[in-house]
């Protein structure tokens, strides 16, 4: 294989959607996405996938289907920023499931992209609950490098990948140690032998150490080294941070991203000294393991007080299925501020973590997150307030497209609205 | 997420009331003759819970959630000496010397019930050292019992009590086994014992699985069960044992103790109440047969993803469905989950549950709640906010066999229950207040006020008390 150019801008592979129209949606409550308040009585107009303009006194274009969005609220789609969505259909049937890959024997090199399924169910039930792009990570499950993980839409349609090999995740903390030999030192040790031999491997040093990593696993890295893929790090712990922080010495053109993070609001002026940005668990409050002893719904909070770059993401939670649960998460942040000695987030920062920000920290910003002209138009449209629990998603649009929202939890609903079987059994019924 | 191993579904019999000695050997003369069997003690691990003293409060100015479906606006309730005194309209007199909060348009309800925790059994951290939620070396351990290992400095009691309101919660055994062992209910208040946290005189539960796991965890080791009839079949000679150790026992003979027949026999007599975790409707209804087949009741099943397609069975069954909101897909047996489960159950007249079986979401089954109202509204069904706080409160009381004693704020009933700083049923609401047995045990406004466990204590952040 020959050396693929990582550049960024190339591999920001928007394809051209199928059936954009320009459409207006006029009298909702408009919010761009940018931690900026809501615009009552706001439109949005988008056009060939893009958005064209969002706010008060836009123009309706001549020629656009119109949207009446009187008493709804209108918003960029949730941009979830950490799943696994697309890469499993039921996550305990094995054939169904392609988290993992570590067993064989590739480690780096793996690539989502191509198992990221958009006909999978947990896509179309989540792209009907508002949710319209992913970070979608590998697990690194049996070596601490998972792979390269994807930036994708929720689309009805066959191209999934946004962006592929948009990041390489590593599995870092107590369960990185466990993978490499079972303590820190060998983790930092190990972590550090590999970028050191992918590093040579570039520099043309031929004494290549196969045991350590395959020659695609070192291409891989490459790319990391040279700061063009961001490395993405599962870390919980506030040693673990610190530590993690000093690798910047030995490899300065790495791009951090730490996700977890729940120890971060301890170090949280030295991650926001270093400008690593943080895709953190909403709620994890609980002392799960020993890395997590100080987990705190406050951390979010405190880590965007202290001006750290944080987003939301859903590690280790659900991560396949439930993308739909993120908003909720935001919304219980906004809920922290009103509880004496928490620390929470605005309503307004609240859904930036869910929409700009990851878009911001995956680099994908200039293009994702928000209803800046000229984004991609990932647009919804919500019966209420799309952070509260009663609300639900009424239209959404991928670039540009309007989405199906069908899907086979609907279809099982409408069957059993009267679960009592009538004239015919219930397979009969659809 | 944890292993699916730990996902229980337990199925809690709604009837009665344990009492305790009713059925112990007569009182004859010769009942103390050397041949006849020892004298069984059923509780042989009391509660030595006791209610922290609280003072006679008023609570005016709120929105009342009374737990069994009905609501109050501008409502009062009342509560001193533990219990709930008087809960109405603004009009309900109040003492002129007691201590009254102005709500000021916050919320009450009664104390939250999780009827489906592994808090204590399987508790943070995390580690191997603390998996005692499934005695996985025999399909059927009826002879363990879940107080036996609740570690009652779960740093996870105090999160479910701030952030969550649950004042009462019933830890079961996991679901490895097809007959898991029996549930303790608890009070939700840290003790240094777990006789401590018992709840005073609820009847004990006997987890039992149905499904994936029971057959995944045996036919891994090479032993039945591996299959979903091996379940049915183990289950069954394991109760025809059952029938006829009660059948020795009731006869006053000799027989050989065996605190696992004893279990089961206790559920034969209608004193220990089946807590059934069981995924799908076909499975639930086998189990029906066979509680019928055996002469016993199913109160709860667990985990009842599939409970909407057949809520008039469960209707006419009288047995109450514990459900997730949302939870789908992490197995086969969860495929077919929907969010309108719920919704549905209710529309069909069945007892709905709203359960967590997670750490986490015990802390909000509150808006667990909500997003399942929501979703059952979507299909244009009547239910009430009254209706969904009912999912979290009396109906989960009702299939504890405590609500006689908990979970709505009746005249009478232990004064638990729940101040919130908004509607319960949106997510920016979070309790301010949580008093047990009138004692307040949770003060969002005072650090004091909020327990630590001994694990946390003088750890980073001691458990998030600021």
């Amino acid at each position: 294989m020959r050396h693929l150019l990582f550049s960024a801008a190339a591999l920001l592979a928007f394809a051209a959607p199928a059936h954009a129209e320009t459409v207006a949606i006029s009298g909702g409550r408009v919010v761009i996405g940018d931690g900026t308040p809501p615009i009552e009585g706001g439109t949005v107009v988008l056009r060939d996938g893009a958005i064209v303009a969002a706010g008060s006194n836009v123009a309706i274009p001549a020629g656009a289907r119109t949207i009446d969005a009187t008493g709804k609220w209108v918003t960029p789609g949730i941009f979830a920023g950490f799943s696994r969505i697309g890469l499993s259909e039921v996550d305990a049937v094995k054939g169904t499931n392609d988290k993992g890959g570590g067993k064989s024997g590739f480690s780096a090199a793996l690539d989502v992209a191509p198992a990221i399924d958009p006909f999978r169910s947990p896509i179309a039930v989540n792209r009907a609950a508002g949710v319209t792009r992913a970070v979608v990570a590998p697990e690194a499950d049996s070596k601490i490098f998972g792979g390269q993980g994807a930036i994708a839409d929720l689309g009805a349609d066959a191209n999934p990948v946004t962006k592929a090999r948009a990041f390489q995740y590593v599995e870092f903390g107590e369960s990185g140690a466990g993978q490499v030999g079972g303590s820190r030192s060998a983790l930092h040790t190990a972590f550090r032998a590999y970028l050191r031999e992918a590093q040579a491997h570039a520099g043309g040093n031929d004494a290549f150490d196969d045991d350590l990593l395959k020659i695609e696993d070192a291409r891989a890295l490459q790319s990391v080294l040279r700061g063009e893929t961001r490395l993405m790090l599962h870390v919980e712990g506030a040693n673990d941070m610190l530590r993690l922080l000093e690798l910047k010495r030995d490899f300065p053109a790495i791009k951090m991203v730490f996700v977890g993070a729940s120890e971060g609001w301890r170090v949280a002026d030295k991650l926001a000294a270093a400008g690593v940005p943080v895709i953190a668990s909403a709620l994890n409050d609980l002392p799960a393991s020993f890395e997590m002893l100080s987990a705190t719904q406050s951390n979010i909070g405190r880590l965007k007080r202290a001006g750290v770059k944080v987003a939301i993401g859903m590690i280790d939670d659900r991560d396949s299925h439930q993308l739909r649960y993120t908003p909720q998460y935001a919304g219980n942040l906004v809920s922290l501020q009103k509880v004496p000695g928490a620390t929470g987030l605005s309503w307004d920062e609240a859904f930036a973590t869910i929409s700009s920000v990851p878009a911001d920290i995956m680099g994908v910003g200039d293009h994702l997150g928000s209803l800046k002209p000229g984004k991609a138009a990932d647009v919804v449209v919500w019966d209420g307030d799309p952070l509260e629990l009663s609300s639900a998603a009424e239209k959404v649009f991928i670039d540009g497209v309007e989405q199906p929202l069908g899907n086979r939890q609907n279809r099982l609903r409408d069957r059993y609205r009267n679960p009592v079987e009538g004239d015919l059994p219930k397979a009969y019924d659809r | 997420m944890k292993g699916t191993f730990r996902w229980s579904l337990l199925a809690a019999p709604l009837a009665l009331v344990a009492c305790s000695n009713a059925k112990e050997a007569p009182k004859t003369a010769s009942a103390a003759s050397a041949d006849k069997p020892a004298k069984v003690d059923k509780n042989p691990f009391p509660s030595t819970y006791k209610a922290y003293p609280g003072q006679a409060t008023a609570i005016r100015n709120v929105t009342i959630f009374d737990g069994e479906g009905g609501r109050i606006d501008n409502g009062v309730v009342f509560f001193s000496e533990g219990q709930i005194k008087s809960v109405g309209g603004p009009e309900t007199p109040i003492p002129a010397d007691i201590a009254v909060f102005d709500g000021d348009g916050q919320f009450v309800t009664p104390g939250i019930i999780d009827i489906h925790s592994h808090l204590g059994d399987y508790p943070t951290p995390s580690v191997d050292a603390h998996d005692d939620g499934n005695e996985a070396t025999s399909p059927t351990t009826p002879e363990v019992w879940a107080e036996h290992s609740v570690w009652p400095q779960d740093p996870g009691f105090s999160r479910a009590l701030a952030n969550g309101g649950i004042t009462t919660l019933q830890v079961l055994p996991g679901s490895a086994n097809l007959m898991g062992g029996r549930s303790v209910t608890l009070k939700n208040v840290y003790a240094r014992t777990v006789q401590g946290m018992k709840f005073p005189g609820a009847p004990y539960g006997l987890k039992m699985a149905c499904g994936e796991n029971p057959k995944r965890v045996y036919g891994a080791k090479g032993r039945m069960p591996s299959t979903r009839m091996g379940n049915l079949a183990v289950n069954r000679q394991t109760w025809i044992k059952a029938q006829e150790y009660k059948k020795k026992r009731d006869a006053g003979k000799d027989y050989t103790r065996d605190i696992g027949m004893e279990t089961l026999a206790g559920v034969l007599d209608g004193d220990i109440l089946i807590q059934n975790h069981c995924y799908r409707a076909d499975e639930m209804a086998i189990v029906l047969d066979m509680a019928k087949e055996f002469g016993y009741k199913v109160t709860a099943f667990h985990h009842a993803v599939e409970a909407y397609k057949i809520g008039d069975l469960l209707k006419a069954n009288d047995v109450c469905a514990a459900v997730w909101a949302d939870w789908w897909g992490f197995k086969m047996e969860a495929y077919d989950a929907i969010p309108e489960n719920a919704g549905i159950l209710q529309n069909s007249g069945a007892c709905v549950i709203i359960h967590s079986d997670d750490e986490n979401q015990i802390q909000r089954l509150n808006q667990e709640a909500a997003k399942a109202l929501s979703n059952g509204r979507r299909m244009g069904f009547q239910i009430s906010d009254a209706d969904a706080i009912r999912w979290l409160t009396y109906n989960p009381a009702k299939a504890m066999g405590i609500a006689d004693k908990t979970g709505s704020l009746k005249p009478g009933k232990m004064a638990d229950l729940v101040l919130w700083n908004g509607n319960p049923l949106s997510v920016y609401s979070r309790p301010s207040k949580v008093w047990v047995d009138g004692a307040l045990m949770f003060d969002a406004s005072d650090p004091k006020k909020r327990p630590v466990s001994d694990f946390e204590l003088g750890q980073p952040g001691e458990g998030d008390v600021k």
